[in-house]
């Protein structure tokens, strides 16, 4: 839904325990800002670490009140979360694989044939933003056709929906940053063709923002409660809220929590791993 | 908007470079007749179908009666009733989720911005760009750790003698749909106005320090009046974020709460038996009513703003 031009590090966050308070310098004139600074990101700190920290500990401590690994233990076993794991999976998969050929040849075409229809991709990948995905959800359900209704798939084609969003901007960004048009010309110029062309020249030159594409959509996917509720398929963040365990929620949290870890690490490795190389693209 | 292309060279112009136009057989000449169409189709139609379709279906059936036939029935029974305090519940948790952490987030992002580590800087970038997004499911459970019955903060609490629930906050109830939204609408806020704070030139502000003015007259004449824009922006996004979200209410409240999304997923699920079956729909067509004049408030209100964002 936000613009998210810059996903990573969340586990920074957890690394911090403490409020990242900024040390106090003697300058005169800084001195009135900095004691307030202070105080709003002591506030802002304690806001989003403490919810972060009361879920691991959730997770991590057993209703005896014991430290331990066995709630997450028990995570794998509980009734009803490796189907739900499974179905999750698969969605993640068709999902990615339709929003890539769907969205990356129009995209990279666009920028290089016709600038004129951006500003129409620019309107169009935004909607799915401002609609919001419970209306888009109740329109979907009363005019898809029965044979449609009946597969998990009709989610992950509305997911390529809701993907639009960050895709294109992620893959917008990344075609702004390399000079397609020459790149594309010396392809050309080669003998290559519009397929070789996409394939050998300009998809590995935009690796970095099809990565990273594909993690926000997988992320998505993993995440996405609204519709999978709403169509009856018990997807992961559907088995979270309709298990009924005697742990007392425990095993909800904790699967809960280790969907937003692995979010988070996932995130951090790739915009590591971006930053790592164009670093080296810089020299 | 320059036409940097070979779709259609003329057959007389030199050819650039090696083999660069192939010999012009029938078949190729062809395709570029069609290519832009062709590359471009696939995605409108798949806009079409999936935005389109189904948006014009909820239009359709909002004015459906149960027997087929166009009646106004639906939608003059959601402006009334149990349907009409849901738009009202939700414009208000919309409203208090937009301007509580819009205010608040400018604090927060100007406090980093104008901090001289750049370790927190990019910190912060990066987290809110992950925390923004992160609403739903996973957030509420971890609020029932944090704010529910056995919760961490909710013992730290009593134990300080602090009992949140005699202070009227129920964590799954309109006070705890409305905390919770605060952790994906500050970061939100933070990604929608760091911007414009890197637009505040530091010169105005020396040049109106070099004139005498005091910090204060610097903001009420400078600052605010350059940010004002973007922060009403901002929070016309938050607005819409708040109203629009589902997964987050509908977990923490189980659908108990009235408001307008839980309302559409509850005639989706036929949780409601009512003398219009297509009341769902009207509800949705007020959202789109109600969101399609915040963007429209949105779109002028970015105009406004991007006279200082170079």
């Amino acid at each position: 839904m936000a613009p998210l031009d810059a996903p990573s590090a969340g586990l920074e966050l957890l690394a911090e325990e403490m409020a990242p308070v900024p040390s106090f310098s003697t300058g005169r004139p800084r001195r009135r800002i900095r004691w307030w600074r202070g105080i709003v990101l002591v506030v802002t700190a304690a806001f989003f670490l403490i919810p972060i920290y009361a879920g691991l500990r959730f997770s991590f401590q057993g209703v005896d009140g014991h430290y331990s690994l066995s709630t997450l233990k028990e995570l794998p076993k509980a009734q009803g979360f490796t189907a739900a794991l499974w179905l999750s999976t698969r969605l993640a998969i068709a999902t990615v694989l339709v929003a890539v050929v769907l969205m990356v040849p129009t995209t990279v075409y666009v920028h290089l044939r016709l600038p004129r229809l951006r500003r129409l991709m620019d309107f169009i990948t935004v909607l799915p933003i401002v609609i919001p995905p419970i209306v888009l959800i109740a329109g979907v359900l009363a005019v898809a056709p029965l044979w449609l209704k009946a597969t998990p798939y009709l989610l992950s084609l509305m997911y390529v929906i809701l993907a639009m969003p960050f895709i294109y901007r992620s893959l917008d960004a990344g075609l702004i940053a390399i000079d397609l048009k020459t790149l594309s010309e010396a392809s050309r110029s080669l003998g290559g063709r519009w397929y070789s062309t996409l394939a050998r020249i300009i998809l590995p030159n935009i690796r970095p923002a099809l990565i990273s594409a594909a993690v926000l959509t997988l992320a998505m996917v993993f995440g996405e409660y609204t519709m999978a509720s709403l169509d009856l398929w018990t997807t992961v963040p559907v088995w979270i809220v309709q298990f009924n365990g005697a742990a007392n929620g425990h095993i909800q949290i904790a699967a809960a929590m280790a969907g937003l870890v692995v979010t988070w690490v996932v995130l951090t490795v790739i915009v590591s791993l971006d930053r790592s190389q164009r670093r080296r693209a810089r020299g | 908007m320059e036409n940097h292309d070979a779709t259609a060279p003329t057959p007389d112009a030199p050819a650039s470079g090696v083999g660069a136009v192939a010999p012009g057989s029938r078949r190729r000449s062809w395709w570029r007749r069609l290519a832009p169409g062709a590359a471009v189709a696939p995605f409108l139609l798949y806009s079409a179908l999936g935005i389109g379709i189904p948006t014009l279906g909820v239009l359709y059936y909002a004015f459906r009666g149960n027997h087929g036939g166009w009646t106004t029935g639906n939608v003059s029974a959601v402006v009334h009733g149990i349907y009409l305090i849901g738009f009202e519940n939700s414009i208000k948790l919309a409203l208090l989720t937009s301007i509580i952490p819009g205010i608040f987030g400018v604090f927060v992002a100007y406090a980093i911005h104008t901090s001289r580590s750049q370790w927190l800087r990019r910190m912060t970038a990066t987290a809110s760009g992950v925390l923004a997004n992160f609403g739903g499911v996973n957030l509420t459970f971890m609020f029932v750790a944090t704010l529910g019955s056995t919760g961490v903060l909710t013992l730290w609490l009593a134990a300080v003698h602090i009992n949140l629930t005699s202070l009227g906050f129920h964590l799954f109830t309109f006070s705890g749909v409305a905390v919770v939204y605060m952790y994906f609408q500050v970061p939100l806020m933070v990604l929608a106005i760091t911007p414009a704070l890197v637009g505040l030139r530091p010169s105005w502000r020396e040049a109106a320090e070099n004139m005498g003015a005091s910090s204060w007259r610097y903001w009420r004449h400078v600052g605010v009046p350059v940010l004002m824009p973007s922060v009403l922006g901002g929070m016309l996004l938050l607005f819409g974020s708040a109203f629009a979200a589902y997964a987050t209410a509908q977990s923490l409240t189980t659908g108990i709460i009235a408001l307008s999304p839980i309302q559409i997923g509850n005639f989706i699920n036929g949780n409601v038996f009512s003398n219009y079956q297509n009341i769902g729909y009207a509800i949705a067509f007020g959202m789109l009513v109600i969101l399609a004049a915040v963007m429209t408030l949105y779109n002028y209100v970015q105009k406004r703003a991007s006279r200082w964002l170079h």
